[in-house]
């Protein structure tokens, strides 16, 4: 499996993410620049976490004409399999290649910290192998992580099977307490109808490295190579 | 245009230059300078970059160890050798000044400033910690500065993208009118790769690079050489605006550069801007430079030559490429998208000479304007202050016993400076870089992971002013030992220090005895710990002249250190680990309550002297401790500070829910024993069955220990008396901050 990280100007979790692909997953790993519009024969894109252009216009806003998103965008209508975390989410949605937008906090402030997700299907790339049941610790950090979609869109994302994550406490309950941002329904993160782009605000890749003493973001890499390997 | 300008001892002192110094300049030149020299003149030998005041006794602190690659003064920051061919270039630096008249880019300047100063030596920045002071937290005027210099700093340095590892927030009304805003930035490089702050090479080009240049921070420098007044707001234009997106770029394309050989040096432009940058490269490499200020792009149309000259906007650097090789330099700025541009040549001699549309504007030589070279130095008076007689009058039994011990503790984990700073702190990202090894397991002192190789670093910053004001001497021999103490219980070895030292007026004498008296304390303690002082940064002024009142800050020389954990598999964390573990203390307790929050805040007494210390009994705590975690046999650690004892033992059940079940000593008085802040000791939990070998290695050492009790489920008890649940503890501890601002 070849993955290609994005990096934008402003990009500033692009390294993170191409350590836990190759040093911990062991995978090939290029990094493309945001002016090269050639994704390299890469069949899997990853869009990391930062602030893209600053995030000066509206987070994401501007990266999304970067050269190298017409190729994404390209790929993704194809079929190829494109993640966004954080930023990389924010550009998705930008781009239109996921529903909904990301709203400043409903605090209003920039927030890090460790949370719960629950996965709320297994039938994705990103999610097969992760037991629903279990509450995994992931960190966010933004300040625009407030998912929001239209009445009609939410439902339809649940009869889809869209709803990648929900934010959860500790003990898996989903509720108004455990939601971090404000965010519609609990959502974390979403992928398209079609199952090949996924966004999510929580951090996985700062949560895959033993020596970090918290793995449980691994799952959703070892997810994304198991449906590889079949 | 201002170089017309007819130039008087009344324009000098305008500038902030004293008549003497103006005679200096005119006994250099052999002439009057025109404004342009004038000013230049002005911010070079301002305090803020001359150190004129407080160079003498700075050249006392140990400036050698044997793994310093750059010491004091050298470079744009410290740099030590931490093994596997990396080196760590680390700094801190004060932006109180502007932070106290608009917090949010006063703050967010100051973390895009010292971060500027490790990337610009080559090395990538892993690490940032913040020491802030504010006033009282009642006033409207703090809760605002304490928004805006939080919101500053989290949002330069996460867009930036630097982990915040660790920090300090205190409140005492003595910083209501100076905030401050000390920022440390960590950098990891290799060892053979760093870039140096110089130029040689005639004919060599010099370049500008970054961010456009304009009028913000002009004299920026001489206003941080001034008490803050009410006039101060109209210095407005004095203060910086951040731009952490370029930072980053900037980052990004410096780092590319480190990465080629095309280049002599560079150095970032921060206080004095252009002025600085060219005169210190110049200084250092004993030559020359010829700038045309026409040629630096700048923001608006019609800027004279001493603005560009003195402008401090920021995200800029000065570069010094090899000739021939300006094509591959260019080539890293086009692709981050940023300006470079070839301003000026490396001139023979030791001539500054800056032209505008091709007529020369100023000529200074560069030595007279730096430190070391022709900068004035100062001998100031100093004189005991009247409070300093008084506070040793403090007895202990001038105190009455409370009879109520656990309203004590309950009020303590709300008193702001010791309840949790989390509102704070999640604001920052702390996890950007995947380096943070204390996420997971909080550990007394920040750990960075060292990625592929066995070792972490351990970064902190500490200071307790209050003690520092109680006792100048002793009170920084305590910040140094507890930094140092903070890295040994987390499993390191403490390496060395960057200070920020932030003090009132130093032409006050009182002011001055406490500037010496921390000198003193800092050198003393960083010979025994064999840390030695890599540099940082002096800001005099934290004053402020309120309707005719002098009011100085409490004297805080902040300690940033690191240390280097040599396994970090052996790294140790503060929380509990099972129900059932022993708790011991190790050090003395002491029926002593000098200085302490208790004292302060519980009994209203903010007159007192520093708390019980001693330096030798301190270093052998510390060896023991690294013996104990180097054997495995503790399975946390966690210092004694602010709050005493009880906090310490509550704050190791906050994060794993454990509750402490312990007997006080009777020969003690239960509140000094609780509460007090004697220094040199720490909390560890032991495995029951280990007990025999740690007993065994702090008796061979000879260091004091004492069992205090152990682990519950979450129930807290003192000599049989029931305290409450843990749970009530940490729900006080962590909400009480946020329901006050």
């Amino acid at each position: 499996m070849k993955f290609g990280v994005i990096t934008f100007p402003g990009s500033n979790c692009d390294q993170d993410m191409i350590y836990v692909l190759e040093t911990i997953m062991g995978q090939q790993v290029e990094q493309l620049w945001h002016k090269d519009p050639d994704l390299k024969g890469c069949e899997f894109i990853v869009l990391p976490g930062g602030f893209s252009y600053g995030d000066y216009l509206r987070s994401g806003a501007i990266a999304r004409f970067s050269p190298i998103m017409n190729s994404v965008i390209e790929h993704a209508r194809k079929g190829g399999y494109v993640l966004g975390v954080c930023n990389g989410f924010q550009i998705l949605t930008e781009s239109g290649l996921l529903p909904g937008a990301l709203l400043h906090n409903a605090n209003q402030k920039f927030i890090c910290k460790n949370v719960h997700l629950k996965a709320q299907t297994f039938q994705t790339v990103l999610t097969n192998q992760i037991d629903l049941f279990k509450p995994l610790n992931i960190p966010i950090a933004h300040a625009e992580g407030r998912y929001h979609v239209d009445a009609d869109t939410l439902e339809s994302l649940n009869e889809y099977g869209q709803v990648l994550f929900r934010y959860c406490d500790e003990n898996g309950k989903v509720d108004a307490a455990a939601n971090p941002n404000g965010s519609v329904d609990n959502i974390a993160g979403v992928c398209n109808r079609e199952m090949n782009v996924f966004g999510m605000m929580p951090h996985p890749e700062r949560a895959a490295d033993a020596e970090l003493g918290n793995e449980d973001g691994k799952v959703l890499f070892e997810s994304i190579l198991n449906i590889v390997s079949v | 245009m201002a170089d017309n300008t007819t130039v008087t001892v009344e324009t000098a002192k305008k500038l902030g230059l004293l008549p003497e110094e103006f005679e200096k300049i005119k006994g250099i030149l052999g002439r009057t300078p025109n404004f342009t020299e004038l000013s230049i003149y002005s911010v070079m030998w301002s305090e803020h970059c001359s150190y004129k005041n407080s160079i003498k006794w700075l050249k006392t602190l140990p400036k050698e160890g044997p793994h310093m690659l750059a010491e004091a003064g050298e470079e744009n920051a410290g740099l030590v050798d931490i093994g596997d061919g990396l080196a760590c270039a680390f700094k801190i630096e004060s932006h109180n000044h502007p932070s106290a008249i608009e917090p949010y880019q006063g703050a967010a300047t100051g973390v895009g400033g010292i971060n500027r100063d490790i990337f610009t030596m080559g090395a990538r920045p892993v690490a940032q910690l913040n020491s802030l002071r504010f006033g009282d937290l009642e006033l409207d005027r703090t809760k605002w500065l304490v928004k805006g210099v939080v919101k500053g700093i989290g949002d330069y340095g996460n867009s930036f993208g630097i982990p915040v590892l660790g920090g300090e927030v205190f409140f005492d009304e003595v910083y209501n009118t100076n905030p401050l805003v000390n920022a440390m930035s960590v950098g990891i490089c290799n060892a053979d790769k760093t870039i140096s702050a110089t130029s040689h090479g005639v004919g060599n080009p010099v370049f500008i690079v970054g961010s456009s240049t304009g009028k913000d921070g002009i004299h920026g420098a001489t206003f941080a050489s001034d008490d803050i007044n009410e006039d101060s707001a109209k210095d407005l234009p004095s203060v910086q605006v951040g731009d952490p997106f370029q930072e980053k770029l900037l980052l990004e394309a410096s780092l590319e550069l480190a990465e080629t050989d095309a280049i002599i040096g560079m150095q970032d432009m921060g206080a004095a801007g252009i002025t600085c940058s060219s005169s210190e490269m110049s200084a250092k490499g004993g030559c020359g430079m010829d700038i045309q200020l026409d040629k630096v792009p700048t923001r608006q149309e019609g800027m004279v030559p001493f603005e560009i000259l003195l402008s401090e906007s920021q995200e800029r650097m000065l570069v010094v490429v090899k000739k021939g090789r300006e094509e591959e330099v260019n080539a890293i700025f086009e692709k981050w998208d940023l300006n470079c541009v070839e301003i000026g040549v490396v001139t023979e001699g030791n001539q500054l000479r800056y032209f505008m549309d091709g007529d020369l504007v100023a000529e200074v030589p560069a030595d007279t304007l730096v430190l070391g070279g022709g900068a004035p130095v100062y001998e100031r008076e100093f004189k005991e202050p009247a409070y300093f007689a008084e506070a040793k009058k403090f007895s202990i039994d001038q105190i009455e016993e409370p009879t109520d011990l656990r309203a004590v503790a309950e009020s303590l984990m709300q008193n702001p400076n010791i309840a949790s700073k989390r509102w704070v702190t999640e604001q920052y990202d702390s996890m950007v870089g995947t380096v943070n090894m204390s996420t997971n397991g909080p550990t007394d002192a920040g750990i960075v992971n060292l990625k592929g190789t066995d070792k972490a670093l351990a970064v902190t910053v500490d200071c307790n002013a209050r003690y520092v004001h109680a006792d100048p001497e002793q009170g920084t021999a305590i910040a140094v030992a507890e930094a140092a103490r903070n890295i040994s219980c987390s499993g390191g070895e403490p390496s060395a220090i960057t200070n920020c030292l932030n003090f009132g007026n130093p032409y006050v004498p009182e002011v001055y005895w406490q500037f010496v008296g921390a000198i003193k304390g800092m050198g003393e303690a960083c010979r025994k710990f064999q840390t030695p002082v890599t540099g940082g940064n002096v800001s005099f002024y934290n004053q402020s002249n309120i309707g005719g009142k002098v009011e100085p800050v409490f004297p805080t020389p902040t300690i940033g250190m690191i240390g280097l954990v040599p396994d970090k598999k052996k790294g140790t964390t503060i929380p509990y680990k099972s129900k059932g573990d022993l708790i011991f203390l190790i050090g003395r307790s002491q029926n002593d309550i000098a200085s302490s929050e208790y004292l302060v805040g519980w009994h209203g007494v903010r007159n007192s002297p520093a708390p019980h210390f001693d330096l030798d009994e301190e270093l052998q705590l510390q060896a023991s401790l690294r013996q104990l975690i180097a054997a495995g046999l503790v399975r946390s650690a966690h210092d004694c500070a602010d709050g005493g004892l009880f906090v310490t033992l509550a704050e190791k059940g906050f994060t794993s829910g454990f509750g402490f079940d312990i007997t006080t000593d009777s020969e003690l008085r239960p509140d000094a024993f609780l509460f007090g802040e004697a220094q040199s000791r720490v909390v560890v939990t032991v495995d029951q069955v280990r007990e025999g070998d740690f007993v065994d290695l702090l008796a061979n050492a000879g260091t004091p220990f004492t069992l205090l009790g152990h682990v519950t489920k979450s129930e807290i008890r003192i000599d049989d008396q029931a305290f409450g649940d843990i749970q009530d503890y940490a729900e006080w501890f962590h909400n009480s901050l946020a329901a006050r601002l």
